[in-house]
């Protein structure tokens, strides 16, 4: 093996040169492959050409594998994604199917893109027909609810984005307040804004609500309240007194062993039979209730993980100061047990906001739905992927906002460490 | 001279296993009184039944006039005046050392807040850490942590101390600065109870020893005789051990 001897210090000067110029051709020749659809290796047989732009960039990421060069963009090169045959194979797969990849969807998405015009047959090129969502982009945000009353649901919107915008830049005393108002008086303002029959506002009966404004009022109300009600299902559930205990942990089970479509298709169905006659409660409120029932169960499991993670010290502590049960769960405990669960609580609700989709099947429709409901329309057949990509990239924004919203949650009270 | 904690034929098992057998104990109030024996022989178990932390079975626990029972109000209310300080610390973690020391007086006793912290730094400037008052729990050492977990305690204004071996989980270097704290609040007049194995802070400070073995009060003596003279066989084993 004298003829190629290890990549070294010695050797750096026609290694390296080398090593760059083969990854340099692997690299260009996959590129030129991929963007103009030419085979620059074409005179070689096609078993050869194929095989050819990996073992060229396997040489030279051989070559250029000097440990302790003394460049460091190499070093630091060499140590991440370079380390060794494995990981160099590996590294050139990534980019060979980055760089095959990145083509076809710029098309579809951009490129070849329709953007312009107002139907169907507007839609003349290869790529995505925008129009389809630009068309529909109304009824995909606010549902079957009439024009002329959409600044109801834009103010409303509008105020709530305000008051929290603003409560960010308060002082923690002025907070409390907007805290409050948030919990207690919001929730109701913006229900009668929105639902109307009052103050001169026009009944818009909750048929008629849906698109992306629907998917925020579901998850909006779910969250505000399966969060409480979770909470005190946990302590439930570690309750000394039996009656208490078992009443939890009976609910808990109940919900959490029903898939949410059933529990969905009963709100709806079943449980107006056993309503009186005469008395009516709202398709909207039942399956608002039933979504947040079922997610209080399992946001209860995800705080009794975080409870049971406290040392028994904490609560003996709290205790021998005098503390009561509610003083040392309010002020001790649960501080601590729902800042260790911040990532599951997280995830509960993240799974909550994607759940909504399901209401379709008692007729509601929110964002997914009302793009199942244009798809299908006769003028606008075929455009199912546009409309689920759109979907899928609205609800992927709205999680992604929610994630990085508990990570720094998370750093900012991170206080002992 | 009355007495603040009475114990009567005290009882208590863990399933079946009895870890109490008749404890009788009679402490006056600002006796200083220290509970040695080996490990299991149930001194913790003892000190912790006094606040109520485990609930004994049979017999009378008064403390201060008020029996230790079902009712929750009257613990809440013994709680309040007997102050315990635990092996290890449990200060709460999310709060500053001066919100440890401030919480239960504004929340249990109902001081305003401004008095809870005028109280707060009176005894975190006794115990010596008054310039750490604003930092949290995590970044102080252990011996300052236990020194804050007694000035918390001493912000109720308790009338009994409780001290559940203070020191077993410090670093040698640290156990002097909490016993020093000790001894000051000793001097101070404070009643107190201590689960121990620093025999140099209890010939110091206490006015009775006590010793335990398998659940049962061995020996019970005033400190000079206890060491110099003691009775049983089994308290003269232990001390020839630790000593």
């Amino acid at each position: 093996m004298n003829i190629i001897s290890k990549p070294s210090k010695e050797n750096i000067k026609s290694y390296l040169p080398i090593g760059i110029t083969l990854i340099f051709l692997s690299l260009l020749d996959v590129f030129v492959n991929a963007f103009f659809n030419y085979n620059l290796l074409g005179f070689f047989p096609s078993q050869i050409s194929y095989f050819l732009p990996l073992v060229f960039g396997f040489i030279g990421l051989y070559l250029i594998r000097i440990e302790f060069s003394g460049i460091r963009s190499l070093d630091i090169l060499n140590k991440n994604i370079n380390s060794n045959n494995f990981n160099a194979f590996l590294t050139l797969l990534t980019l060979f199917i980055l760089i095959k990849s990145i083509p076809p969807l710029l098309n579809w998405f951009i490129l070849d893109a329709n953007f312009v015009g107002n139907t169907k047959e507007d839609c003349t090129g290869d790529g995505a027909c925008w129009v389809f969502i630009k068309v529909w982009f109304n009824r995909f945000m606010y549902g079957l609810y009439p024009d002329a009353e959409q600044w109801r649901i834009n103010t409303a919107f509008l105020i709530l984005f305000t008051i929290v915008g603003v409560s960010f830049f308060v002082s923690a005393k002025l907070k409390k307040y907007f805290i409050l108002f948030l919990i207690f008086i919001y929730p109701f303002l913006g229900i009668e804004l929105i639902s109307g029959g009052g103050f001169g506002l026009k009944y818009v009966e909750t048929a008629a609500w849906g698109g992306l404004s629907l998917t925020f009022i579901i998850s909006a109300f779910a969250i505000l309240f399966c969060f409480p009600i979770g909470v005190f299902l946990a302590l439930g559930r570690r309750s000394t007194l039996p009656a208490i205990r078992y009443i939890s942990i009976g609910f808990i089970e109940l919900w959490r062993g029903v898939p949410l479509i059933t529990v969905l298709f009963m709100s709806a169905v079943m449980f107006p039979m056993f309503l009186p006659d005469g008395t009516f409660i709202d398709k909207l409120i039942r399956v608002l209730i039933a979504i947040t029932l079922f997610e209080a169960a399992y946001m209860a499991e995800v705080v009794r993980g975080g409870l049971q993670a406290l040392p028994k010290g904490q609560y003996e502590a709290a205790k021998s100061l005098g503390m009561g049960y509610w003083r040392m769960n309010v002020l001790i405990i649960l501080p601590q047990a729902l800042k260790l669960v911040i990532p599951g609580i997280a995830n509960t609700l993240l799974a909550l906001v994607k759940d909504t989709p399901l209401i379709f099947v008692v007729g509601l429709m929110e964002l997914a739905g009302m793009i199942g409901l244009a798809k299908t329309n006769p003028k606008w057949l075929g455009m199912a992927m546009e409309g689920y990509v759109f979907a899928g990239l609205v609800f992927w924004i709205i999680c992604y906002a929610m994630s990085r919203y508990s990570q720094n949650l998370e750093k900012k009270l991170s206080t002992e460490r | 001279m009355g007495k603040i904690i009475e114990l009567k034929k005290v009882n208590k098992w863990f399933d079946k296993f009895q870890v109490l057998k008749d404890i009788d104990l009679e402490v006056a109030p600002q006796e200083k009184i220290v509970i040695c024996g080996p490990s299991g022989s149930g001194k913790s178990t003892l000190i912790r039944c006094i606040n109520r932390l485990e609930e004994h079975q049979e017999g009378n626990i008064i403390v201060d006039g008020t029996e230790l029972a079902e009712n929750t109000k009257n613990i809440e209310k013994i709680r309040a005046e007997v102050g315990m300080v635990f092996q290890q610390f449990n200060l709460f973690p999310h709060l500053s050392i001066l919100d440890n020391c401030t919480l239960a007086p504004i929340w249990v006793k109902k001081l305003p807040k401004k008095e809870a912290e005028e109280v707060a730094m009176k005894n975190l400037t006794r115990v010596q850490i008054d310039d750490q008052a604003l930092k949290f729990p995590g970044q102080l050492s252990g011996g300052q942590q236990q020194r804050a977990a007694i000035a918390r305690a001493l912000c109720m204004e308790p009338k009994i101390m409780l001290f559940d071996e203070p020191t077993s989980a410090l670093d040698p270097e640290m156990i002097k600065e909490v016993l020093d704290v000790m001894v000051d609040l000793a001097k101070g007049g404070m009643t107190m109870i201590v689960v121990t194995h620093e025999m140099g802070f209890a010939k110091e400070v206490a006015d009775y020893m006590i010793f335990m073995d398998e659940g049962k009060i061995v020996e019970r003596a005033k400190t000079k005789e206890f060491f110099e003279n003691p009775k049983s066989d089994r308290t003269k084993l232990f001390l020839s051990q630790i000593l």
